[in-house]
């Protein structure tokens, strides 16, 4: 798409017909429907927990006890900030900043990877305490909280994958915006009435001085063309420029969501 | 520029927007790790639930530019949410009636 050979008409034509061939709202509603299948998928497990805190009420109290408050907290603000960053950085791009929505992009997976490294902290500091699923200190616990630590595992674990799926998703569209020209124009120089062979391309500023200059050329090139990469701007954005980077974006602020659910669920019921 | 129009259908909000939201967020989770010191019975776990529906429409809305997408994205996002509540009400009408 971005591959669209013109002869004249430049740049407004070439932005009609990238719109022509896409669909943006179409786009997003396909991401929304699969960040739709996760809600239910999460659903599901915050059913099971909510049916076990009902029957093992008083357990459910005592195990989120053991939870570090403090380190729950931070996570819950690291997430909130990464989602900033995320929507910042969509912004930036509908802007045609394309350097500050790379950076603001790297901030969301460094916080992500902040993320990462807290629970893992958490999470060996429990299981050093011998409290891990189906651990032989867990099974001396009530029923209640060997419930409570299965399904913190399982929930906080889906949602640490989760994470790590969007920080991959990320870094890939980080790279992605940073590498891609995002236009590309490439004219036929028509053929030339004298015969190529023995001149040199050169690109000239508007006084004729060179600012570039290219070899020779030899009898074997049959014709030339010239190719111009067109870097975005306030005007020459498109949607079609970063609803990729917008879909990974929803993906993130979805992880943050289930997550703005588990810190109470799991933290704060004390 | 405010909540304005991208050039073909993109919705910009403003950086002071996404900032403002994001203050918001952190003095909601501030209130509401600060409102489970306080013991008040059955009704913590419900103020916390409401808190999270407040933060969740946020980023919803906001971040994630629900507001702005067109009806459709808005329906569908009812028909989970009734989904889940009619999945969680028929359960729970099982563990409480059944005893």
């Amino acid at each position: 798409m971005n591959h669209t050979a013109t002869t004249g008409g430049g740049a407004q034509a070439a932005l009609r017909e990238v719109e022509h061939h896409f669909d943006y709202t179409g786009r997003k509603l396909g991401m929304w429907l699969f960040l739709f299948t996760e809600l239910l998928l999460f659903g599901g497990l915050f059913v099971a927990y909510a049916i076990y805190r009902h029957v093992n009420f008083a357990d459910f109290h005592t195990a989120a006890k053991d939870l570090d408050l403090v380190l729950g907290t931070v996570n819950t603000v690291i997430l909130l900030t990464s989602s900033l960053t995320m929507a910042l950085s969509i912004t930036a791009m509908q802007k045609g900043n394309r350097r500050l929505a790379v950076w603001l992009v790297a901030l969301t997976v460094l916080c992500g990877l902040a993320f990462l490294v807290i629970k893992y902290f958490e999470w060996t500091a429990k299981i050093s305490h011998g409290i891990y699923p189906a651990s032989p200190e867990l099974m001396k616990l009530p029923q209640g909280e060997v419930r409570f630590f299965g399904l913190y595992y399982a929930m906080t674990g889906l949602h640490g994958l989760h994470v790590i799926i969007g920080m991959v998703l990320l870094t890939v569209m980080a790279v992605v915006i940073a590498r891609k020209p995002f236009r590309v124009h490439s004219f036929r120089v028509e053929d030339a009435e004298e015969p190529l062979a023995g001149a040199r391309p050169a690109i000239v500023d508007a006084g004729g001085w060179p600012l570039w200059k290219g070899g020779v050329i030899d009898e074997n090139v049959e014709h030339l063309s010239v190719v111009v990469r067109l870097k975005p701007g306030p005007e020459t954005i498109h949607p079609s420029d970063y609803v990729s980077l917008e879909n990974a974006g929803l993906y993130w602020h979805l992880v943050d969501i289930i997550w703005i659910f588990l810190f109470p669920l799991f933290y704060l019921i004390t | 520029m405010e909540h304005g129009h991208g050039e073909n259908g993109g919705h910009v909000v403003s950086y002071r927007t996404f900032v403002g939201v994001w203050l918001a967020l952190l003095m909601l989770t501030a209130l509401t790790v600060a409102v489970s010191g306080v013991d008040l019975k059955r009704l913590s776990v419900l103020t916390a639930l409401a808190v999270a529906c407040i933060k969740t429409s946020l980023v919803l809305g906001i971040f994630m530019h629900l507001k702005y997408e067109d009806r459709i994205f808005k329906v569908m996002f009812l028909v989970v949410v009734v989904t889940l509540a009619i999945f969680i009400g028929l359960t729970f009408t099982d563990t409480t009636l059944a005893r």
